[in-house]
């Protein structure tokens, strides 16, 4: 080998900018590889918002919906189902619901909704994921003489009232989660996008 | 050997020789200092397999290898997932660069007599790996489920049916069913998805350890370790660390961008890569016109079209890959390298080339009697390269030359007799001169001049 | 580049003279594919819905992905371009079932997602313009490109009814695959709506769309290549700057 002088800030100078501008390359070559694992075309259309005409419901009915694959309930809540509510507020583990993530900021009341007639809910319990059952009967025998309607999660027993608030001492820690939705007519809902924003 | 070393290498080393592996690979390999363009090829085959993986890990995310939902989960991949288009085409593209790279690397082998003496090993393990790949293509290019790939496998796997004896059991079991089916599909997938490119990494880890036992041939086909300084480290020898990995980068940079081009220009290649006919969906009712397998396929589908008889075409086409494993014991002249070797070496290997690209070009057209034909000829002009390479093996005398072509001038003209009619008896006899012409000049030439001569091999490499 | 690479590919062509055909003949007639050209994918787009849906599905092309590239907001797409009841997320679906067609056609009439890129633009567009009247077919019409094809000529109100010219060399331009010359094989003889002009505009709308509906990432691909290849080359200069400095010990 021909000895000569070695520039070494030259070699250091070049190497370094050959690193860092490789190093950049193959962030962005990666990086379409790690998107294809997000939700595609196909998986967003699935999710897409669900419309549903609710002006058949009667008062006191549940109807089901599936939106991303999870069920959605809607029940049109009758006065005296309304008027329970209250009853029920001290022996609630977060009556106020003050967990931000379980719905929406418009649902932040005692009838966790838009309109007090309609609760939308999403039908998982928020233990460990099975769906609870509609009991909207007053002091049924397995319910016991307090019980003035709600859901029961069969599954290791969590109670939640008309509003899907979940009751103190039971397995489930949060209320049920109201999704993302808002009124297109007076009695055609949208699960999925709230009003004045994108979908969810 | 290496000194304590501090740190987290230190704690490494001490448990797994790192930094003796970086010397003996990297580092402290000697490599000859007068590489050229060839050797490149060899680290982009390299890049070009890791890129297949992650590329193939990729689509398997998305792909659904069940004959009712292939053809629209590739479609998923180039519509619906994010950037699928792009993983979809490196990898369709990636396939095609594979045997280019690949069929360079084999060049430059040929070229500089790699394969000699005493790197028959590696040779052995490139043959395996040529065999591997061409296997994990035909495999992948059944996934995509569309009309050539079902005929392209119905043809290719009935050619296994005919075997004497076991052909048709062994078909139906490479099948899985009595014609191509979900089962073979199922079973290509995960043979090309998980079997073959394991072995592939097994015999590419095998083929460059065999590499670093001898070390590199060059150009010149000058063993570089036959001189050696006060210090062991061959004279013309340089670490390939910083040297070819600095010089390797640039030959990955030109490689990847002639690749992107084709990928966000020209992904079909005009059908080339992406056969037209491969965007229906597979239907075993209806049969394409023209049946032909991808590109790279296509000189060896000739050879096998050339011979009437199926197992006949079978043994050929069989012939002309496995000839690859006795190269070294075919080529036994000692020069390495074309720079020394003969006029009429050189000639041969021309020769050679034409004829296997020719043979390629014909794979990809329908048949006429006259293709039909040139197929035989340009078969025949292959198979005779091995035979001339042999003969080329040593200096002989005249009688030695004449006594071949009269004998393999017999072998042909004997097979164009029986092959014969009155159709095609013209044709025969007017291409029959093709080889004529090829063994006049290198047996008949070698014999009456001195074009077959060597020339002296340097005992230092020239830059 | 763009000559060197049309060198390239007029090589790769003519070196190979693979036909698209399977079955009848070579192209009889050249179309120009413009992708950049937004207002004639939108016609096209629109002819395809109205005209071509009802019997072909397109099951892998998406309304919202369409709407998307082509520019057309979605409250447009989904008032005036979705029949069938699907929703703006899915894909175009046909509304004839499979039972049906097969009753009234013999198959059902192929997908159309990926026709462009298994037939070609040219073959297309010479199927669409190469309906033409004949007492031999059932239907009374027969096609240049599909002999004996089922289908019904859908456009006959558009381009009116055409004849094969009684000429005999016509038959050595329709068997040799090149292009036809100016003189078209078909003479009129019963007019439609557009005049031979306009059909052929929209046509090369429809065929336009096709092509873009066979791949729509080729309308992203080109400019991501070109920031891909700017990336490379300045890579590249650094990288052989690096690789010299390094080997000036060598030489």
């Amino acid at each position: 080998m021909t000895k000569h002088v070695v520039d070494t800030s030259r070699r250091k100078m070049l190497t370094t900018s050959a690193s860092v501008v490789g190093a950049v390359g193959a962030a962005v070559t990666l990086w379409p590889f790690v998107s294809t694992m997000g939700p595609s075309a196909r998986a967003l259309a699935a999710g897409a918002p669900v419309e549903i005409d609710v002006s058949k419901l009667e008062p006191g009915q549940k109807i089901q919906v599936e939106w991303r694959r999870k069920p959605v309930w809607i029940i049109r809540r009758s006065d005296d189902m309304i008027a329970s509510l209250d009853a029920t507020e001290d022996r609630l583990r977060d009556p106020d619901s003050t967990a931000p993530e379980m719905q929406p900021a418009f649902a932040q009341n005692k009838t966790r909704s838009l309109k007090p007639e309609f609760l939308v809910l999403v039908g998982i319990c928020t233990h460990l994921g099975c769906s609870p059952t509609f009991r909207p009967e007053i002091a049924p025998e397995d319910m016991g003489p307090d019980w003035v309607g709600g859901f029961y999660c069969p599954c290791h027993g969590s109670r939640f009232d008309l509003s899907g608030r979940v009751y103190k001492n039971v397995p489930a820690n949060n209320n049920l989660e109201v999704p993302p939705h808002q009124y297109l007519s007076d009695k055609v809902l949208l699960i999925g996008v709230n009003a004045e924003e994108g979908a969810a | 050997m290496s000194k304590e070393k501090q740190g987290i290498l230190g704690w490494v080393d001490e448990r797994l020789p790192v930094v003796e592996f970086w010397e003996a690979h990297l580092s402290k390999y000697y490599a000859p200092r007068n590489f050229n363009f060839w050797y490149f090829f060899g680290s982009l085959a390299l890049l070009i397999l890791v890129m297949q993986i992650l590329t193939g890990i990729f689509l398997t995310m998305h792909y659904k290898p069940d004959a009712e939902l292939a053809f629209a989960s590739v479609e998923y991949i180039m519509r619906d997932v994010n950037w699928g288009w792009l993983i979809r085409y490196m990898h369709s593209t990636g396939a095609s660069a594979f045997f280019v790279v690949v069929y360079m690397h084999m060049l430059r082998g040929l070229m500089y007599g790699s394969f000699k003496q005493p790197r028959e090993l590696i040779w052995l393990f490139g043959v395996l790996i040529y065999v591997c790949l061409m296997a994990e293509a035909f495999m992948g290019y059944l996934l995509p489920w569309g009309q050539m790939s079902y005929w392209g496998a119905q043809v290719i796997v009935n050619l296994f049916g005919t075997i004497p004896v076991i052909g048709d059991q062994l078909a139906l079991f490479i099948r899985g069913d009595y014609v191509v089916s979900d089962a073979t599909l199922n079973r290509f997938f995960a043979l090309h998805v998980i079997a073959v490119p394991i072995v592939l990494l097994g015999l590419v880890v095998a083929h460059i350890a065999a590499l670093h036992t001898v070390g590199s041939n060059n150009p010149d086909g000058v063993e570089i370790k036959k001189n050696k300084g006060a210090d062991g480290i061959p004279l013309d020898g340089i670490p390939f660390h910083p040297y070819y990995t600095v010089k390797d980068i640039v030959g990955v940079v030109v490689f990847l961008f002639l690749f992107s081009i084709v990928v966000f220009y020209f992904p079909e290649m005009n059908g080339y890569f992406l056969e037209h006919a491969n965007f229906e969906p597979a239907n075993p009712l209806a049969t394409p016109e023209h049946i032909a397998p991808v590109w790279y396929f296509t000189p060896f589908y000739t050879v096998l079209r050339a011979i009437p008889n199926p197992f006949g075409g079978v043994v050929a086409m069989g012939a002309a890959v496995m000839i690859l494993f006795f190269l070294p014991w075919i080529d036994k002249n000692k020069v390495k390298s074309i720079r020394y070797r003969s006029v009429l070496y050189k000639v041969n290997l021309a020769v050679f080339l034409v004829a296997f690209v020719w043979l390629g070009y014909l794979g990809m057209q329908g048949v006429t009697p006259m293709r039909s034909e040139m197929a035989l000829r340009m078969s025949e002009l292959y198979f005779l390269f091995f035979v001339v390479l042999g003969v080329y093996s040593t200096n002989r005398s005249a009688f030695y030359y004449i006594k071949w072509f009269v004998i393999i001038i017999g072998i042909i003209s004997a097979y164009d007799v029986y092959r014969s009619n009155a159709e095609i008896a013209a044709l025969v006899w007017q291409t029959w001169l093709v080889p004529v012409a090829f063994l006049v000049v290198a047996l008949l030439g070698a014999a009456f001049t001195n074009l077959d001569q060597d020339k002296t091999v340097p005992e230092r490499v020239t830059e | 580049m763009k000559l060197l690479s049309r060198l390239i590919v007029s090589a790769i062509v003519l070196s190979a003279s693979t036909s698209f055909a399977a079955g009848g003949n070579g192209p009889a007639f050249h179309v120009n594919i413009d992708m950049d050209n937004r207002a004639s994918l939108q016609r096209g787009a629109t002819l395809f819905v109205n005209r071509c849906l009802s019997c072909h599905s397109a099951e892998f092309s998406r309304y919202n992905r369409v709407a998307d590239d082509l520019g057309i907001p979605q409250a447009v797409m989904e008032e005036n371009m979705i029949f069938t009841g699907r929703k703006f997320g899915q894909t175009m679906t046909v509304a004839m079932t499979t039972e049906n067609a097969t009753e009234w056609f013999g198959a059902p009439p192929p997908d159309l997602s990926v026709k462009a890129r298994a037939r070609g633009a040219d073959w297309i567009y010479s199927f669409l313009k190469g309906y033409y009247v004949s007492e031999d077919s059932p239907r009374g019409v027969d096609n240049l490109m599909l002999p004996g094809t089922a289908m019904p000529h859908v456009l006959w109100d558009l381009q009116g009814y055409q004849a094969l010219k009684a000429i005999d060399h016509q038959d050595e331009h329709a068997d040799s695959g090149h292009f036809a010359t100016p003189a078209s094989p078909f003479e009129l003889v019963q007019e439609g709506k557009m005049t031979a002009v306009e059909y052929d505009r929209a046509m090369t709308d429809l065929v336009n769309y096709l092509v873009y509906m066979a791949e729509p990432a080729q309308l992203k691909r080109k400019s991501v290549g070109v920031g891909v290849l700017f990336f490379l080359a300045a890579f590249g200069v650094i990288a052989y700057f690096l690789k010299k400095e390094y080997w000036k010990d060598i030489h």
